[in-house]
């Protein structure tokens, strides 16, 4: 296994899947001969030119309703979001043409889109640029949703969703962008990771932490501590898609555990885990031994001091802590 | 120059200024060199459009087609009225009555690869293109039977099999849509043109300044369609817009061809749109249009306060004066390829036509609440191995 930062993953997978279907084209601002305000889409347009890798205005509507329209005929646009905090000024785009034209159409028609950008808190940028919208979008039938925390989650959930037919919205995260991971070599074949699936990134027996994005990387930090200072054994379990959902990988996991606190870096009102603690108490219920517990970003627009935005945010701290109410040190069975 | 550009005064019309006597003014745009032959003698009279190429190609036949065509919208939409009013469907109707000439004249020069989109008052561009009475006036009902399958409504008419993408609820939301039919024809290298109808309120929105942008930037084969019935909902276009001489002569900031056309001479309209759509095909280059047309009905079957932000003398003059079906009835009537009693016939058969259509759409089945999950996700409909894998729905 080779290790490669998350951003060059992202670019392999754009790489290949121009190479594998004359019909995808990468759009958005700065994506070709800038090489990306983040580098994700680096050499793309060196490589591949002008008609597949498209440079567009700072019109978020206008650009991405086109994707969409054009996705009607056929071409398949992966379009980018420099933040997907800027899904505001498009989200008539985003909510009414991409996710409801084939219901309305009676199936007629299907948006095989792509949208994708960094959706996070943590770098000091202000409200406006730190939003995470995986739930709202998730909330919305007709789109799908996912966030990959690590390298090689990114390439394979990537390269499925461009292939999807259905819009997909792949929410990104400029901290991961430059961390490294395993990723399989494109030589030993086709990699590519399931829309629905979820990953045990750690195994443990006491506790289920369920996160997506950064936030898995969080509970593993926690995980780690919670180990060694609490000898309390945390199973780390890494939604990756939001919608659809690995709903038996999060009952399993509940069910063998006993205890659950949920981790998510979006709003804790009407967030990703408020729908996962409704599908925990419906589908184990009898199987708790506390009530649900929940580490999300605190209540209030994102802060941008540096001294404390990383305490808004989940943290292995807060984690850690909010897991003791429930699982304390010793009583664990 | 952009254009040889007479005012148009188009602030007043709502004060009087007729269809008619806008006609013939000299309002041409630069590059419409049909037009521009003759705009420079005083004392020409008005341009017949009945000479321009693309109408010389027209047969009788296709001519009284087109008479049909226009009829059928008329009486489809009036049954659909009557409908409305018996309760028979939910919702929102827009009517398009007054304005058949736009969607019929525009739809008459479509090919294998011109697309059609519009906005909610889509119920013409549906019939024009090919769609059948019987599966609009059944999507109205809200039947399984309908275009939509009862899913879309009055708003929502679609078929991407005749290049008709809808049928939009949101006002311009569909402009940026238009813009990737346009991309998606360049990209695949094919020579055609997406035909975006707008409303005159649509022009304020956002998302149709970025379309504009994008499109002259890009080189997209698109035609904006302003159909300006003067009025975005109950706001006459003089409190909704700023203007100088036409909507459509906001084009020339993004340095892209524009031109203003009278809806209600059916000749004028495929001639305009003709050079917009060549210029589309073989040049790679958008255009707005601007047609002055007008509503007979209020913004939709439910505004009550139509005839107050209008006078009932305006609504009437444009009935007698200037309604597109009647003078296109007769050009026919003086070109003798339509008789009275022909003319009569096909309105009667019409009139029929829209009536089976209400009894298909009374006699047919309303969906069924396991058809409300259908349709969200392709692949889920397709029952892919992608759809398997996880939860994609959340219900009780």
């Amino acid at each position: 296994m080779r290790e490669i930062e998350y951003r060059d993953a992202l670019n392999e997978a754009f790489d290949e899947e121009l190479a594998r279907d004359e019909n995808v084209v990468l759009m958005g601002e700065e994506v070709a001969q800038y090489n990306g305000a983040y580098k994700v889409t680096k050499g793309l347009w060196e490589k591949w030119g002008d008609k597949r890798v498209v440079d567009t205005p700072i019109s978020e509507a206008g650009f991405i309703g086109m994707g969409i329209g054009a996705s009607m005929l056929g071409i398949r646009p992966v379009m980018e979001l420099m933040f997907w905090s800027f899904h505001s000024v498009a989200f008539d785009q985003l909510v009414n043409n991409a996710a409801c034209c084939r219901y309305m159409s009676g199936g007629l028609i299907n948006v095989p889109i792509v949208m994708r950008g960094p959706a996070n808190g943590g770098t000091n940028v202000g409200a406006t640029h730190s939003h995470t919208p995986e739930g709202l979008f998730a909330s919305f039938p007709g789109l799908k949703v996912c966030s990959p925390a690590t390298a090689a989650d990114a390439k394979g959930l990537m390269k499925t969703a461009i292939r999807d037919n259905d819009p997909v919205y792949v929410m990104e995260n400029t901290t991961l962008y430059g961390i490294k991971g395993d990723v399989p070599d494109p030589a030993d074949g086709d990699f590519t990771i399931p829309l629905g699936k979820a990953d045990i990134k750690r195994e443990g027996t006491d506790i289920s932490l369920i996160a997506h994005g950064a936030s898995v990387l969080r509970c593993l930090e926690a995980a780690e501590i919670l180990q060694s200072e609490h000898g309390i054994s945390a199973e780390v379990v890494d939604l990756r898609s939001i919608r659809p959902l690995d709903q038996d990988a999060i009952i399993e996991s509940v069910k063998k555990t006993n205890k659950a606190c949920l981790v998510d870096e979006s709003k804790p009102f009407c967030g990703v885990s408020a729908q996962i603690t409704t599908l925990i108490q419906e589908y184990a219920f009898d199987y708790l031994d506390a009530p649900i517990k929940r580490v999300c970003t605190i209540d209030a627009p994102a802060i941008y001091s540096k001294y404390v935005e990383p305490d808004q945010l989940p943290n292995a701290k807060r984690i850690v802590a909010q897991v003791l109410t429930i699982a304390s040190s010793g009583s664990v069975s | 120059m952009r254009g040889l550009f007479l005012p148009i005064l188009r602030h007043i019309r709502n004060d009087g200024i007729s269809l008619a006597a806008l006609s013939q003014d000299r309002y041409v745009s630069s590059r419409n060199t049909f037009a521009m032959e003759t705009a420079n003698s005083p004392n020409i009279s008005p341009l017949d459009f009945a000479s321009s190429p693309i109408n010389k190609t027209l047969s009788s036949e296709q001519k009284v087609r087109h008479f049909r065509q226009m009829t059928q919208i008329r009486r489809f939409e009036q049954a659909a009225a009557k409908e409305y009013t018996r309760g028979k469907m939910g919702g929102f109707l827009h009517l398009y009555i007054g304005q058949e000439s736009l969607a019929v004249g525009a739809a008459s020069l479509m090919g294998e690869n011109d697309h059609m989109i519009t906005a909610y008052r889509c119920h013409a561009h549906a019939l024009a293109v090919g769609m059948s009475m019987d599966e609009c006036m059944a999507e109205l009902f809200g039947k399984a039977t309908g275009c939509s399958k009862g899913k879309g409504g009055s708003m929502h008419f679609f078929a991407p099999d005749k290049n008709f993408w809808g049928g939009h609820g949101i006002v311009a939301g569909q402009t940026p849509l238009g813009l990737g039919l346009g991309y998606g024809l360049k990209y695949k290298g094919l020579a055609g043109s997406a035909l975006c109808f707008l409303g005159d309120g649509a022009v304020n929105q956002g998302a149709f300044h970025e379309s504009l942008n994008i499109a002259a930037l890009f080189g997209i084969p698109v035609v904006y369609v302003i159909e300006n019935n003067g009025y975005s909902m109950g706001t006459s276009q003089k409190r909704s817009s700023a203007y100088k001489d036409c909507l459509a002569q906001r084009a020339e900031a993004y340095d892209m061809d524009w031109d203003v056309v009278n809806g209600e001479d059916f000749y004028e309209v495929r001639a305009k749109m003709h050079i917009a759509m060549e210029r589309a095909r073989k040049e790679s280059k958008p255009t707005v249009l601007e047609i002055n047309t007008y509503r007979y009905y209020g913004h939709s079957v439910a505004d009550a306060n139509h005839k107050k932000y209008r006078s009932p003398e305006e609504i009437e003059k444009y009935k007698r004066d200037h309604d597109p079906i009647n003078l296109w009835k007769q050009r026919l009537l003086d070109e003798k390829i339509l008789t009275e009693e022909s003319a009569k016939e096909i309105d009667n058969e019409s009139k029929k036509q829209a009536a089976d259509s209400v009894q298909f759409a009374d006699d047919s089945p309303a969906p069924t609440i396991e058809s409300i999950t259908e349709d969200v996700y392709w692949e889920t409909d397709n029952n892919t191995e992608a759809s398997k894998i996880g939860r994609h729905f959340f219900n009780d």
